[in-house]
């Protein structure tokens, strides 16, 4: 659809010169330009400009976990060496038929090596169009690496690729997710800086996801389980 | 004749059921937002902050937007620029047309609400579905939101429970809201498997790097803008940020202002189409910017301050007028103390101007907005440009004046400048004070009639022995 003509007009209106002899009776353009400059590092002095925290490994791990269970999400601790132990507890726990994950990460090599103590694992090995169906009314749970987590609130970092596609941690009725404790940073504004997210380019799609699916808008009380996962379940290790 | 407004008005006041979800509903939003706010001094610290990031963006706003277009256009999103929201409803139709679609399903957004999009598309044929809890309740009730974020907030679980009973008779009868979500789970997740094209509003827009940005709990913003082979996202022109580092301390912000939450379940950065060897997500992706007004009000450097909101709708759940009359009163797409200063500039003070008599002037509002918009001032200025004669940039300016009136307060202004006209006459109303009418129409409906000193204020000073000078 042409609209060159829609987007000359509005540019051309943005750059017009303010009218002049307005009256003022409060702060102007002038102010706000004042305002710009004295914050054009709006970061600086600051970590993450949210907060000066200043959280060591433990104290993140505590702080992730408050947050996450205060929004339903179940969350396990464990290790390099147990964690496999975990998730088949997990898997156990939910009654799963099946468990959606890919083959071809680490987390994911591990888990097919022993693919007898497991539910029937499906993989994401074709485009969503050829295996739709399957994905929204046949998977019972998916398992996913992800990025990093964010101490301050509570939030997994997912950058979903060709391995770990979006779908999985949105569609299926429960999401696991697994959680390096290394990568647990203490703000969101810490884990982009730290991780260089504006200088290797953003991804398709990122996410932060801080909890299962939920909403309040029926009384403002909370109902979880509603258009995405019911159940979220993050192993850190 | 009593206008339309204030007939909404005084049928809203009369819904005590209503009245009191309002009431509850904005107690709770209030108390969680200040929980979240313990330390005044950093809530202080980063409302300046979050000022100065929308500040710095709209004093560069038309770079911004040919930065962000050129961004998203070099990552493969489609850009569109509409003037009026007939130019933005026409983009959406012509995009489904090319794809032939015929369903689209509808993550939250108040930019489609103002463009009126669902029925500009019911009119050509395609099935537009609302996805959020609560706008899809409104869309079954064929009701407006009646709040920015909470659209439902007016209706009570019975309602909702009825609303459910008489349009799916098949799911049986409850009031439970657990049972009511994941009926409208089960319902809606057929629809997002099927749906051609998803419609997402969005929060942030990043220059930088080219990234939409969108904030929410219940996935339904994801499953739109994941699920459907093409996603639209509509925004005004406003929502441009310049860094990705200004993305922290505005999310923080908002959905601490929004709902009292350190974080929404959802943060959504999208940023490209589905990309080669990718699995899922949308082939195409657009973006339409809408304009309607907005320009407008950027060219004066006072009223400008409205296009720093972020949407967080706290200043309704502070705001005494809104909390009484709610919602649905004001007749216009965006409610309470934004909207009265937002929708007589776009709509013009002709239209909306009586929208700016409703408030008190307490001041919540902008004591709680988190970009610092001086509201109540640009109430007071809305009021004056209301009934000014010289023209400014605001359409309608100069409408609302009313002779009687103004020759009311030109003739107070000379006798107050003639010292003995206005003794004479101030000496007259005390003396005759006995004949102001009791029954002073609607003023004296709910309050006794008000009654004048024995004395002038100048009598009075003189027995107190004040020299005259």
């Amino acid at each position: 659809m042409n609209n060159s003509a829609a987007r000359a007009n509005i540019l051309q209106r943005l750059r017009k010169e303010t009218p002049p002899g307005l009256p003022l009776s409060g702060e102007g353009r002038s102010c706000t330009l004042v305002a710009d400059a004295s914050c054009s590092s709006p970061d600086k002095g600051r970590l993450g400009g949210v907060s000066s925290f200043d959280w060591d490994k433990a104290e993140r791990v505590r702080r992730f976990t408050e947050r996450m269970q205060a929004v339903r999400a179940e969350i396990h601790h464990a290790d390099r060496h147990n964690w496999l132990e975990v998730l088949v507890e997990i898997c156990q726990a939910k009654g799963l038929n099946n468990l959606l994950l890919s083959p071809n990460t680490a987390w994911g090599q591990t888990i097919t090596a022993q693919a007898e103590r497991f539910p029937s694992l499906r993989h994401y090995d074709q485009p969503i169009d050829d295996w739709k169906e399957e994905m929204f009314y046949g998977i019972d749970a998916a398992f996913t690496a992800t990025r990093g987590g964010i101490a301050e609130t509570g939030t997994l970092i997912l950058w979903p690729d060709a391995e770990e596609p979006r779908q999985m941690s949105l569609v299926p009725p429960i999401h696991i997710a697994v959680l390096e404790t290394d990568q647990l940073y203490t703000t969101f504004a810490a884990a982009v800086q730290k991780q260089g997210w504006v200088e290797t380019g953003l991804p398709t799609n990122a996410l932060l996801v801080s909890g299962p699916s939920k909403s309040a808008d029926i009384e403002q009380t909370l109902a979880y389980g509603v258009h995405g996962p019911k159940e979220l379940v993050v192993i850190l290790v | 004749m009593i206008s339309e407004f204030r007939q909404h008005v005084i049928e809203n006041l009369a819904k005590p059921k209503v009245r009191a979800n309002f009431r509850k509903a904005m107690d709770g939003l209030m108390q969680r937002r200040l929980d979240q706010f313990p330390d005044p001094q950093e809530l202080d610290r980063i409302r300046t902050q979050a000022q100065a990031i929308r500040a710095n963006a709209l004093s560069k706003l038309p770079e911004l937007l040919e930065q962000l277009e050129a961004r998203l256009t070099a990552n493969g999103i489609h850009v569109h620029w509409a003037e009026t929201t007939e130019q933005a409803n026409q983009t959406v139709l012509a995009i489904m047309q090319q794809h032939d679609a015929k369903t689209l399903i509808k993550g939250k957004s108040m930019v489609s609400e103002e463009m009126g999009l669902n029925h500009f598309l019911e009119a050509h044929g395609i099935d537009a579905l609302e996805s959020d809890l609560g706008e899809f309740i409104l869309q079954l009730a064929h009701e407006p939101p009646s709040h920015i974020v909470a659209p439902a907030i007016h209706k009570s679980r019975q309602d909702v429970a009825k609303l459910f009973n008489e349009k799916f008779p098949d799911i049986p009868y409850t009031e439970n809201i657990d049972e009511l979500t994941q009926a409208a789970r089960t319902i809606l997740r057929d629809k997002f498997y099927s749906a051609d094209i998803g419609l997402s509003g969005v929060n942030f827009a990043v220059a930088e790097t080219g990234t939409l940005c969108l904030v929410e709990n219940e996935g339904n913003g994801r499953m739109s803008t994941t699920v459907p082979r093409v996603h639209i996202a509509v925004t005004g022109i406003e929502k441009v940020v310049e860094k990705f580092s200004d993305i922290p301390p505005l999310l923080s912000i908002l959905t601490r202002s929004a709902t009292g939450q350190p974080i929404t379940t959802y943060f959504n950065m999208i940023s490209s189409p589905r990309k080669p060897g990718e699995k899922d997500g949308p082939e195409e992706v657009h973006l339409v910017l809408l304009d309607n007004g907005r320009s407008n009000i950027y060219s004066d450097p006072e009223l400008l301050a409205t296009l720093r909101c972020i949407r967080c709708g706290a200043c309704m759940n502070h705001c005494p007028v809104y909390t009484r009359i709610g919602g649905h009163s004001y007749g216009t797409v965006y409610p309470g103390p934004i909207g009265i200063i937002l929708e007589p500039q776009k709509a013009g003070l002709d239209v909306h101007g009586e929208l700016t008599q409703a408030s008190t002037l307490c001041g919540a509002c902008g004591e709680v907005c988190p970009v610092r918009i001086p509201i109540p001032t640009l109430i007071n200025r809305l009021r004056f440009e209301g009934v000014r004669k010289d023209a400014s940039t605001t359409p309608g300016t100069g409408s609302r004046r009313k002779l009687q009136e103004a020759a009311a307060w030109k003739a107070w202004s000379w006798s107050a400048s003639h010292p003995a006209v206005y003794n004479f006459g101030a000496t007259a109303a005390t003396r005759l004070q006995g004949m102001l009418p009791t029954n002073m129409s609607a003023w004296t409906n709910v309050r006794s009639a008000p009654k004048l000193a024995e004395k002038t204020l100048h009598e009075r000073l003189k027995d107190l022995g004040v020299a005259d000078e």
